[in-house]
């Protein structure tokens, strides 16, 4: 079985977010990118589910410009055989189903039996392209897992579910998983993987080589548009209490009954 | 076009959760036509109209009780065909997380997630919504014949129920056995009877300084008790290994939005204040003055950890609340 994972490039999680003029996204000038976290941990599983001979080949699959290949060469680096970017300037604009159209037909002709996936990605915060990615493909998904077996046509996973209580699924393969973090600890690439990710192969593929309709993708098919980023209003200032230790604590619960009233 | 707005009700133990009542509330105070809800599984769903909802669609049968999301999905379309909304409103829950993106794809219908507030603007709904884990915030609109919608829990006061009632349109959602695709085979209880992070309206956290799980557990544990608060975590505790990695706040944690946020011994990095900044009232404890975190504290108090938890513990046992 062939795994493919989706990996996303986002600003760093250090990163001071600065709004761009025309209140459409952030200012990317002086950004450090780095794989999405929770990719990560699909990444990871990939690879060790073809350690534990769960699956013949790990394929990256990425939707970026060639700035991007940096990102993707890591992935190769840690263990991935080779990858597919997804490139076209009919992408551009392209909202959650849009990406998961092109994500979905990538996957597809490769003929992946498993994605995995980070359950959310941290810049745009929304864990849809996953999911819509499984309807598009019509195969079932499970989501924030953190333990994942793969046994011949099916799969059991463990996940949250409401209320801090996790549940323990099955579902057939193929599927879509989201990868969340417990789910294993993702190794860093060695030197020798480094010089080997050298050598394998990343090839660009755009609409036309997908076999996507470029009207279903991109700005023009979005459905969702976002506009006037800000960032959050600032906080009043707070005080800070001294004194005699016992008298603080007692005054700080007073405050937070009498002032703040949120006891 | 539709009119109005459906409302996706999740229940709880038979009742809806205060999420669908915070939904219905909001939806009808913004005026975009006549509130409906949809409620999937055995439930007391009386209460909904007194919160606003003039219709609620109630759909039970044995195959609700799997928690499936191609169960989920399927019944949703259902009421959307019935209801006819110009808008969806869900949680900002697993259920939804799980169901929404697939309802989306397949009606062809745009989605905004986690949206943190909703407005009316023009006869249209706009969803205020958090980008990286609240660094920014970011308005987000549909162009599309249905728009979903999903919210943080907590993000609207949750007004008094007025004596209002629904009509109640019984059936089956359309949906069978068959519908039933990912199997939940075991339900592993939460480890404590904590309420959920991500609901919790009152959170204690502590950070690296606690030194051990040992301390983590017998300094922040026992004040999390005495607060009634959900115990949470900074990604360092949390990747010493003080506590579970469900229990981290932050940016590649869990985003919260409490009343009451306590944090012991978290200096306050970037990727941690994105995931509670948030909250109502912050209250800090760190023995470092020029800590970040003071910068976004309510209430400071610059000292020792281990010498003030147990002040607090006393004082908040003290006052009983």
């Amino acid at each position: 079985m062939k795994v493919g994972v989706c990996l996303k490039q986002v600003p760093a999680t250090d990163t001071r977010v600065r709004v761009n003029p025309d209140a459409t996204g952030i200012l990317t000038d002086d950004v450090k990118w780095e794989i999405n976290a929770y990719d990560e941990y699909a990444l990871e599983e990939g690879i060790r589910l073809k350690q534990g001979g769960k699956a013949t080949e790990v394929i990256l699959f990425s939707i970026g410009d060639a700035g991007s290949e940096a990102r993707i060469r890591d992935g190769l680096a840690r263990g991935a055989d080779r990858a597919v970017r997804l490139d076209d300037a009919a992408f551009a604009g392209s909202d959650a189903l849009g990406k998961a159209r092109i994500l979905a037909a990538a996957l597809a002709a490769e003929g992946v039996g498993l994605a995995l996936c980070g359950r959310q990605a941290i810049d745009s915060d929304q864990g849809a392209v996953p999911v819509m990615m499984a309807e598009v493909l019509g195969w079932n998904q499970t989501i924030y897992v953190d333990k994942l077996v793969i046994d011949g046509g099916s799969y059991t996973a463990h996940r949250a579910a409401g209320g801090g209580a996790r549940e323990v699924v099955t579902g057939s393969l193929p599927a879509v998983i989201t990868c969340d973090k417990g789910l294993n600890e993702p190794r860093y690439a060695t030197l020798p993987g480094i010089m080997a990710a050298k050598k394998k192969p990343i090839v660009v593929k755009n609409a036309a080589a997908l076999g996507l309709d470029p009207g279903t993708v991109g700005a023009g098919a979005a459905l969702v548009s976002e506009s006037t980023m800000g960032l959050p209003p600032a906080r009043p200032a707070g005080r800070i209490l001294s004194g005699e230790p016992a008298a603080v604590a007692a005054e700080l619960v007073r405050l937070l009954r009498d002032e703040a009233k949120v006891i | 076009m539709g009119n109005g707005i459906l409302v996706f009700c999740e229940t709880e133990a038979g009742t809806p959760r205060k999420t669908a009542w915070e939904l219905v509330s909001k939806a009808a105070a913004l005026g975009l036509g006549p509130v409906s809800a949809v409620v999937l599984g055995d439930a007391d769903v009386s209460s909904l109209g007194a919160y606003g909802a003039s219709t609620v669609y109630h759909y039970t049968g044995a195959a609700f009780g799997t928690h499936s999301t191609g169960v989920v999905v399927k019944a949703l379309q259902a009421a959307i065909s019935a209801a006819n909304p110009a808008y969806v409103l869900g949680a900002a829950s697993q259920q939804s997380r799980d169901a929404f993106p697939r309802l989306a794809a397949r009606i062809g219908a745009g989605l905004a997630v986690e949206c943190t507030d909703l407005r009316a603007d023009g006869g249209a709904l706009v969803g205020r919504r958090p980008v990286y884990a609240g660094k920014a915030l970011v308005d987000a609109r549909v162009r599309s014949a249905v728009g979903l919608f999903t919210v943080r829990p907590n993000s609207f006061p949750l007004g008094a129920p007025s004596g209002g009632s629904a009509a109640v349109v019984a059936g089956d959602g359309g949906v069978s056995p068959a519908d039933v695709d990912v199997r939940v085979v075991e339900t592993l209880a939460p480890a404590s009877k904590e309420v959920d992070l991500t609901e919790a309206d009152r959170i204690v956290s502590g950070g690296r300084s606690l030194k051990s799980k040992e301390q983590f557990d017998a300094t922040v544990r026992p004040l999390g008790k005495a607060v009634r608060a959900t115990v949470g975590a900074s990604r360092a505790a949390v990747d010493a290994g003080y506590a579970h990695h469900n229990e981290q706040v932050g940016q590649t944690g869990k985003v919260v939005n409490p009343s009451l946020y306590i944090a012991l011994g978290i200096s306050g990095a970037i990727q941690h204040l994105a995931g509670m900044r948030t909250s109502r009232v912050i209250v800090a404890v760190n023995k470092d003055p020029e800590a970040p975190i003071f910068q976004h504290a309510t209430y400071g108090i610059v000292g020792d950890l281990f010498e003030y938890a147990p002040l607090l513990q006393k004082e908040f046992e003290k006052a009983g609340s």
